[in-house]
């Protein structure tokens, strides 16, 4: 194998490379031509190739995300916006809070216990890369139809995956969800969210500034792994005596990224860090372009002293791999020697690989030849950026014109019953504690809330009780109907869960899982979820603080539902006014807050009952989510209710249900006057909750919620072993326990 | 009966995060000279009746369906005691 140096590439104009096979288009690779002003060597056209690829690049949402810094609202709180790994936030008390979700679909799929698991890694790696102690992780799982074969493979997996990660981090998972759709059949979503914490002074960016100073890599060696596009470079244009079957997979090692966090946070203490990046998709390809663009620009790297587990690797290879468990730091010289000692106390491994230039050239050295000089930018940050042309798909008149609201209702007392059972049996209404019980909820001892709670909770300072909560949450349903209004959607009943559990809602990240941006349908949708997102994020007053877009979920002509989950963040000034979901005492008075409209589109009574996907999804009023919240973390603050649940899938009935297992104590309901049973329970309007009010409190709360204009009704009383709604049905809690958590157990288990 | 031997290994390039627990314990136990250490799975499995090539075939399939993850993973089936044929397959 001949190496393709910078000279070589100079001298011979006229090699072909095989741009097309790395994913590079016609006209992008003559950029890249045009850019370097010859043809670029293999190496150069491996980190093109990487970084101009959709999943880094950006390329075809670009245009649509700037929505979300032109639309920012003014936040006190956000500390760092987006472009870095990850947003932060000011929790006050002198904390700040950095938190993101990614998604990690494609490779959950292929392999669903390594994708899942280094799903968890890749984003808690962001978390050490802004200098924060990870806290917590949630996960919001999308899979095929519950019954389907392939969901017994991918889902267990997956969940095992995840669990297994996580513990061995010692990192509780407080939240996410499962979402059963056969449009996820062969297109599962595995998004990975985490939370790390760090005090204000402790922020730390990506940029390698300052001429002489080192580029350090520590952590894992670098492996054949999670090779995509370069195993074609290097075996079948360079050297076909290769093993040309690299394995597309990443295979995670948690206890190196545990001593990977130990050890980035010490230095990160002793302030012997520059810049700071981890390594995820792209490899050294991606850390040190976006290190060296985001400092003073230039690098010189020596790819022959990076840490290997394969000798056989190319230079190629070597900058594309997909190795899990490494970082990548900038380190002034005086400081190198304590950094490689904190290093091996921790027994990382770390190597200097390079320093910061003062020129503007990232320069890659192998074998003492030049194989890589580019301006690290046009790698980095000048992409390639398409405005896609997009276009509302015709079918879109026809599926909202085909209204749920006309389906057949139940006509008796005992279809109603019997449709309640189906509905709290069914597999995304089911409980999933079978699921979030492999999960570690309690290690490090500072959960407050977690899964089947509506947002997980996590202390932040024993003294004080400070704490924060995040909510995740996506309809891609409702996005399906109506991808500006189910965006927005998602946001309300985000930021509705986070505020019924009392923590006041602060900032916002997004995973946009989406199916194929060439589509021009699935850009009118991406387009409109954005707006939406955008528009919502503006009006609620919490700013995107950064997330990740997916896009190719796709098998064939079928796209996924568009499906923008979002993640809120909030703050609690103290833990133990939380609010939980379980009711509490019998005799508290339950009060419905919101109002009830016949709301059926996209609804899970019209999935469940009728396998229906058709007419508006609700309608959104954020003014309304806004007072709504902050009524329940006012009467959570003065301890007026002991018990809360938002309202979304499943409506009422569904809140009503869980609140009573949870807790273990029925209820009374009585349908309004001006409802008729079956809208009271199954109508999904958002912008409500269901709360348990003390007698002692009734007065105070209806009160406040009078002096405030929130509509407030008396809907019945905790009370007894059943859920009773008067003049209908009751049916007894292990009734309704041996629905709701048997399903499954029964599917997977 | 005849016992045959379905060895799983992790594909080379896959890292081993026990394998390389394994290396690491090494010089600190006084061992010099190993550089890598990979670490596989043995299954021995005792086959009722002959081991003919329809036995050998539905062992390389179960081998490939349920004990090896073909993503990650190689695995090789060989028979230890063997009656006939001696048939090894690779994967």
């Amino acid at each position: 194998m001949s190496l393709d140096t910078v000279e070589n590439a100079s001298k011979t104009p006229d090699v072909e490379l095989p741009w097309a096979e790395l994913g590079l288009k016609k006209d992008e690779y003559e950029r890249v031509v045009e850019i370097l002003g010859r043809r670029p060597t293999g190496a150069e056209l491996a980190m093109y190739s990487v970084m101009w690829s959709e999943h880094c690049s950006y390329k075809s949402s670009k245009v649509h995300l700037r929505q979300f810094g032109e639309k920012a609202p003014q936040s006190d709180a956000m500390l760092v916006g987006i472009g870095e790994n990850a947003g932060v936030v000011d929790v006050g008390q002198g904390y700040a809070v950095t938190f993101k979700v990614e998604s990690h679909n494609h490779p959950s799929y292929v392999e669903p216990y390594q994708g899942a698991a280094t799903g968890v890694g890749g984003i808690v790696r962001d978390i050490i890369a802004m200098g924060a102690r990870p806290i917590a992780v949630v996960d919001p799982l999308r899979m095929g139809a519950a019954d389907h074969p392939d969901t017994r493979r991918v889902l267990p997996g997956v969940v095992a995956g995840i669990g297994g990660y996580g513990n061995c981090l010692g990192l509780p998972n407080i939240g996410g969800e499962l979402v059963f759709d056969a449009c996820y059949q062969g297109n599962p979503l595995v998004n990975a969210g985490a939370i790390g914490v760090m005090r204000h002074e402790d922020i730390h960016l990506a940029k390698a500034s300052g001429a002489g100073n080192k580029v350090i890599m520590y952590g894992a060696r670098t492996g054949g792994d999670g090779i995509g596009g370069a195993s074609i470079l290097a075996s079948e244009t360079f050297d076909d005596a290769k093993p040309s079957k690299r394995p597309a997979v990443q295979v995670g090692d948690p206890f190196q990224e545990k001593l990977l966090i130990e050890c980035t946070l010490e230095a990160f203490a002793e302030k012997l860090v520059v810049g700071i990046q981890d390594l995820g998709a792209a490899g050294i390809s991606c850390a040190t372009s976006e290190l060296a663009s985001n400092g003073s620009g230039g690098m010189r790297v020596e790819l022959d002293d990076v840490p290997l587990r394969d000798s056989t690797l190319s230079p190629e290879e070597i900058l594309m791999s997909e190795s899990q468990e490494r970082m990548c730091a900038v380190v002034e010289p005086s400081k190198v020697d304590r950094f490689l000692e904190i290093c091996e106390k921790w027994d990382v491994i770390a190597t200097v690989i390079g320093e910061v230039t003062d020129g503007d050239r990232l320069e890659i050295f192998w074998h003492g030849e030049k194989i890589v000089d580019v301006d690290p930018r046009t790698v980095a940050h000048d992409g390639p950026v398409y405005e896609r042309p997009y276009a509302r798909p015709e079918w879109q008149d026809a599926l909202q014109a085909d209204d749920a609201n006309k389906l057949p209702r139940p006509s008796s007392s005992d279809e109603l019953k019997a449709q309640v059972l189906a509905l709290v049996s069914s597999p995304n209404q089911a409980s999933k504690k079978w699921i979030t019980s492999q999960y570690d909820h309690f290690v490090q001892g500072n959960t407050v809330l977690a899964q089947p709670e509506d947002s997980g909770m996590i202390r932040i300072d024993e003294e004080t009780g400070l704490g924060v909560a995040i909510a995740t949450d996506g309809n891609g349903r409702f996005a399906k109907l109506d991808p500006y209004t189910g965006a927005q959607l998602a946001l309300a009943e985000a930021y509705r869960n986070v505020a019924t559990t009392g923590a006041k809602p602060l900032a916002v990240s997004d995973c946009l899982n989406f199916g194929s941006p060439e589509d021009p349908a699935v850009m009118w949708q991406f387009a409109e979820a954005i707006r939406g997102l955008a528009d919502g994020c503006l009006q609620l007053g919490t700013p995107v603080t950064g997330g990740n877009v997916s896009l190719y979920n796709q098998t064939g002509e079928a796209a996924i539902h568009p499906t923008p989950v979002v993640a809120v963040l909030g703050v609690i000034d103290d833990v133990a006014r939380r609010t939980p979901v379980a009711f509490q005492e019998e005799g508290q008075l339950l009060y419905l807050l919101g109002d009830t409209k016949e709301e059926f589109g996209g609804s899970a009574w019209s999935q469940v009952v009728h396998d229906h996907l058709g007419g508006l999804p609700p309608q959104v009023d954020l003014e309304r989510e806004r007072l709504l919240g902050e009524i329940l973390i006012s009467a959570s603050r003065d301890g007026m209710i002991d018990a809360a649940h938002d309202l979304s899938d499943g409506g009422l009935i569904q809140a009503v249900v869980e609140s009573a297992l949870l807790g273990g104590k029925g209820a009374r309901l009585v349908v309004p006057d001006g409802l008729d049973a079956f809208t009271f329970l199954f109508s999904e309007s958002a912008g409500r909750a269901v709360v348990a009010v003390p007698r002692s409190e009734e007065l105070r709360f209806n009160d406040m919620c009078g002096a405030r204009g929130l509509p407030v009704t008396r809907i019945g009383v905790v009370d007894g072993d059943a859920v009773d709604v008067q003049g209908e049905f009751a049916l007894s809690l292990a009734e309704l326990r041996e629905a709701h958590e048997g399903t499954i157990p029964g599917l997977l288990a | 009966m005849a016992r045959v031997v379905v060895d799983v290994m992790l594909k080379p390039e896959i890292l081993d995060p026990q394998g390389q627990a394994v290396q690491r314990a090494l010089p600190r136990l006084g061992f010099d000279g190993i550089s890598d250490v990979r670490q596989g799975k043995r299954f021995e499995l005792e086959v009722d009746g002959p081991v003919d090539d329809a036995a050998l075939a539905r062992i390389h399939e179960l081998a490939e369906t349920f004990l090896a993850n073909t993503v990650i993973e190689n695995f090789t089936v060989k028979v230890e005691e063997a009656v006939e044929p001696a048939v090894g397959a690779e994967k």
